[in-house]
C-alpha cells in the first residue's frame, strides 16, 4: 500500500503529483490535514515541498483544461476536509490522462465532487465577507475576529484589502492563529503569540477598543433588532441564513 | 458624536423605513480606485439576517418621518400620532460611515417622507449622500428614493451621487392609488420614473463617445408594489412588472406584502396577517420573467388572473401543458430544461456542459442539485428507475403527490387552498 504524505500546502500537493509520476508510484493513500495515525504495514513517504515542481504541474493543468479550474482546484484544496488531497490527485490524474478536458464532464465522480467542494468553500468565504466585523481600536485602526469552518481568510483579502483601503486593519482567524494585516500599501500574513483578545466573543480587551466603538455595537445592534418586521417573524429561516456558529462574533446577535 | 439622541434617531427612523423591501445592492461592479473607502459588488452582500430572515445589506433609513402627505397604507402618513425625528445630512453621512467602516453593511438606503414639498426634500437628501462621496470619500453603494413629483434637475443630481434610483409606485392601478393616496397622482409617479430611464439610455450613449462623462445611476432604477391592499390581481401586477422591466429596463421590481399598520383606514382591507405566500408566488413569477423566458401569459391568463398559492408558478405551468412533457435530459433545448420543474438555472448550465461529453442519468442529475422529488414527473433520461411521467399520471395525480409531499406546516394552508385549486385543463 502507497501512503503518501506532504507538508499540507497546496504547492507541496503538486509538488506530491510530480514525484508520483517520476517515481511510477500512485498513492493508495494520501494524509490529510491533522491526520497521523501509524500504518501497520507500510509507513507514509514524505514528499517535501519543491516550488518548481509544483509550478510545472500548475502549468499543466491549466493547460490541460483552463485557469478557471486551476483556481476551483486550490479552492476546493482550502476545505481542508479528509480526503481532499486524494480527491485533488484523482482528480489531476483523470485530467492529465485524458486526451480531451473533462472539466464539465459531471458524470465523472471526481469532477462532480470537485466542483461540490469547490461551491461548499466559496460559500464560506461569501460568509466570511458577509459576518466579519471590525472592532475600532483606541489607535483608529480596525481589528476583527474570525473563526471560519474551511481555511477561507486568504481568499477573502482581495475584497477586504479593496474596500477597506484607506483604514489600517487586521482580520485573525482564531481557529488556525494566523491573520492579515493591512498597514494602508500592502496586506501581510501575521500570527501572534498572544493577542488582547477574548475568544468566547472575539473582542478586543476593553482598554484596546476606541472610546466609542461599544457605542457603535449598540448601535448596530438597535437597528438590527429594529429592522426586523415582527409580522413576519421567520425565525427557521433567520437560523439556516445566519448559522449559528457565527453568532458569538457578530455584535447584533450579543449584548 | 454618539449620544442618547443618535440612539432615539435611529430607532424610530429605521423603523419607518423598514416596510420597504428593497435591500439589494446589486448591480454595480465598481472597485476602489479612488484610494477612499469603499467598492461596490456585483452581487451585492448581505451582511446579517434579521429574525424575519430577510437579508441586511444596505442600512436602510429615513432621513426624516415627517411627513405632508396622507397615503393610506403607509405608517408615516401625517394623521398617525406616532414618533417623529431627522436626520441632519451630515449626521446621516458619519453614521453611514461607522457603519461601512466596521463592516456591518453594504452601502445606504436612503429614503425619506415629504417635507415642505418634494423638491426641498430632495435637496436634503443629496446633501446627505454628497457629503458622504465627497467629505467622507465614499466609493461604496448607495441607494436614494426619489420623491415623486421632483424635476429633472435634482433628479439628475441624484443621480450623479447615486448607483441606485427608485421610485416606488406602491399601488399598481391608477385608480386604485387615487383611492388610497388621493393626494398623488398617477402621472407623478411615472414621469420620473421615464426620465430616468431616458437620463440611463443617453448617459450610456454619451459615455461610448467621451470617455470623460461621468455615471449617471450605474446600478439602474427599481420600483416597489404593495400587494394586497388594493384589490389587485395578479396578473395586473404582473404585466404592470413585466412592462418596467422590458419597457422601462428596471433592474428590479419589489413586492411587498402589505402589513396592516393602519387598521383603523376602512379604505384598506382588514387582514388577520400579511399576505407572504402571495408575495413569495409573486417573487418566484418574478423570477421566471426575468431569467426563465417565461412570458406574463404563461404564468397567469384571463382564465386563471391569480398565482395558484399552493403550488410554485412553474409546477403550475406545467400542469396545465402536460403535453409538453416529459422532456428529454439529454437533448432538450435549454429554455425547456428551464421550464421543468425542480430544475434552476445552475442545475441547466451543468446539464448542458456535461452531456456534451457523457449521457446523463438520474444520478447525475441529483448531484448537480436537481430537486428529483418534483422534477421525476417531467423527464426522461437514461436509467431513471422510475418510469412514470406526468402524461401516464395525469396532472391531478402529480398535484396531489406534490401538495402531499409537503412539509406538516403547510398543512393548514393546504386545506385552505384546496377548495379553491383550478382545475387543470386536462381535466376539463
Ligand atoms: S408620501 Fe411616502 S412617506 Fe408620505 S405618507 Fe405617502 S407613502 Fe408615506
Amino acid at each position: 500500500m502507497n501512503i503518501f504524505n506532504f507538508d499540507q500546502t497546496f504547492e507541496g500537493l503538486l509538488t506530491l503529483v510530480f514525484e508520483s509520476y517520476r517515481l511510477k508510484l500512485f498513492p493508495d493513500m494520501i494524509m490529510g490535514r491533522g491526520e497521523n495515525q501509524s500504518f501497520l504495514f507500510s509507513d507514509p513517504v514524505f514528499i517535501p515541498t519543491e516550488s518548481e515542481k509544483a509550478e510545472r504541474v500548475w502549468k499543466k493543468i491549466i493547460e490541460k483544461t483552463s485557469p478557471t479550474n486551476g483556481n476551483r482546484i486550490y479552492i476546493a484544496f482550502q476545505s481542508e476536509l479528509p480526503g481532499t488531497p486524494k480527491l485533488i490527485y484523482d482528480y489531476i490524474k483523470l485530467m492529465t490522462d485524458t486526451q480531451q478536458s473533462i472539466e464539465t464532464d459531471f458524470t465523472l465522480p471526481p469532477v462532480m465532487e470537485i466542483t461540490r467542494l469547490f461551491n461548499k468553500v466559496a460559500k464560506e468565504t461569501a460568509r466570511v465577507r458577509m459576518f466579519t466585523r471590525f472592532q475600532q481600536t483606541s489607535e483608529n485602526s480596525y481589528y476583527a475576529s474570525v473563526m471560519p469552518e474551511y481555511d477561507v481568510l486568504p481568499l477573502c483579502i482581495h475584497h477586504f484589502t479593496d474596500r477597506f483601503a484607506d483604514q489600517e486593519w487586521m482580520i485573525y482567524d482564531l481557529k488556525r492563529d494566523y491573520g492579515f494585516y493591512y498597514n494602508l500599501i500592502e496586506t501581510e500574513r501575521i500570527s501572534f503569540e498572544k493577542l488582547p483578545v477574548n475568544p468566547v466573543n472575539g473582542q478586543l480587551y476593553e482598554s484596546f477598543h476606541n472610546p466609542e466603538e461599544k457605542q457603535f455595537q449598540k448601535l448596530w445592534k438597535n437597528y438590527f433588532d429594529t429592522i426586523c418586521i415582527k409580522e413576519r417573524k421567520n425565525y427557521k429561516l433567520h437560523r439556516q441564513m445566519l448559522p449559528r456558529r457565527f453568532w458569538n462574533y457578530l455584535p447584533e446577535k450579543n449584548g | 458624536m454618539v449620544s442618547e439622541k443618535t440612539f432615539d434617531k435611529l430607532k424610530i427612523l429605521a423603523e419607518s423605513a423598514r416596510y420597504d423591501v428593497s435591500c439589494s445592492s446589486s448591480g454595480t461592479s465598481r472597485s476602489n480606485s479612488s484610494g477612499g473607502i469603499g467598492n461596490a459588488s456585483a452581487w451585492g452582500i448581505c451582511h446579517s439576517y434579521s429574525e424575519d430572515g430577510r437579508c441586511i445589506s444596505l442600512m436602510k433609513i429615513m432621513l426624516s418621518n415627517n411627513c405632508i402627505y396622507d397615503c393610506a397604507y403607509c405608517v408615516n402618513r401625517r394623521s398617525n400620532d406616532h414618533p417623529r425625528s431627522s436626520f441632519t445630512p451630515q449626521e446621516l453621512s458619519d453614521l453611514t460611515i461607522g457603519f461601512y467602516r466596521r463592516n456591518y453593511i453594504e452601502g445606504l438606503f436612503l429614503s425619506s417622507g415629504v417635507l415642505r414639498n418634494p423638491e426641498y426634500t430632495m435637496e436634503q437628501m443629496i446633501a446627505a449622500i454628497k457629503d458622504l462621496r465627497l467629505r467622507h470619500r465614499y466609493n461604496g453603494y448607495i441607494h436614494m428614493k426619489v420623491i415623486p413629483g421632483a424635476g429633472r434637475e435634482l433628479i439628475l443630481e441624484a443621480g450623479r451621487w447615486a448607483d441606485r434610483l427608485s421610485v416606488n409606485m406602491e399601488i399598481p392601478t391608477e385608480n386604485n392609488l387615487k383611492f388610497l393616496a388621493p393626494e398623488k397622482n398617477y402621472e407623478s409617479i411615472l414621469k420620473p420614473i421615464r426620465m430616468i430611464t431616458e437620463n440611463i439610455r443617453e448617459n450610456r450613449e454619451d459615455r461610448k463617445k467621451f470617455r470623460h462623462v461621468e455615471k449617471f445611476t450605474p446600478a439602474g432604477q427599481s420600483t416597489q408594489l404593495i400587494i394586497g391592499a388594493s384589490d389587485d390581481k395578479d396578473i395586473t401586477v404582473l404585466s404592470l412588472a413585466n412592462k418596467l422591466y422590458r419597457q422601462r429596463s428596471l433592474k428590479r421590481v419589489y413586492y411587498s406584502g402589505y402589513i396592516p399598520v393602519n387598521g383603523y383606514d376602512s379604505r384598506l382591507p382588514a387582514l388577520a396577517s400579511p399576505p407572504l405566500k402571495r408575495e413569495h408566488r409573486l417573487y418566484e413569477a418574478d423570477w421566471l420573467l426575468r431569467f426563465y423566458g417565461f412570458n406574463v401569459n404563461d404564468i397567469v391568463s384571463e382564465e386563471y388572473p391569480d398565482l395558484d398559492l399552493s403550488l410554485d408558478p412553474k409546477v403550475s405551468y406545467a400542469l396545465r401543458n402536460p403535453w409538453l412533457y416529459p422532456v428529454d435530459i439529454n437533448i432538450a433545448d435549454p429554455m425547456m430544461l428551464l421550464r421543468v420543474p425542480g430544475i434552476g438555472l445552475n442545475s441547466v448550465k451543468l446539464i448542458v456542459a456535461a452531456r456534451q461529453h457523457s449521457r446523463i442519468n438520474s444520478d447525475n442529475l441529483k448531484k448537480m442539485g436537481v430537486v428529483m422529488k418534483r422534477a421525476r414527473y417531467f423527464i426522461s433520461c437514461r436509467e431513471l428507475g422510475f418510469s412514470q411521467n406526468v402524461q401516464d399520471l395525469k396532472p391531478e395525480v402529480v398535484r396531489r403527490i406534490l401538495l402531499s409531499g409537503q412539509k406538516p406546516s403547510d398543512a393548514f394552508q393546504l386545506k385552505l387552498f384546496t377548495s379553491t385549486v383550478h382545475p387543470t385543463p386536462a381535466l376539463t
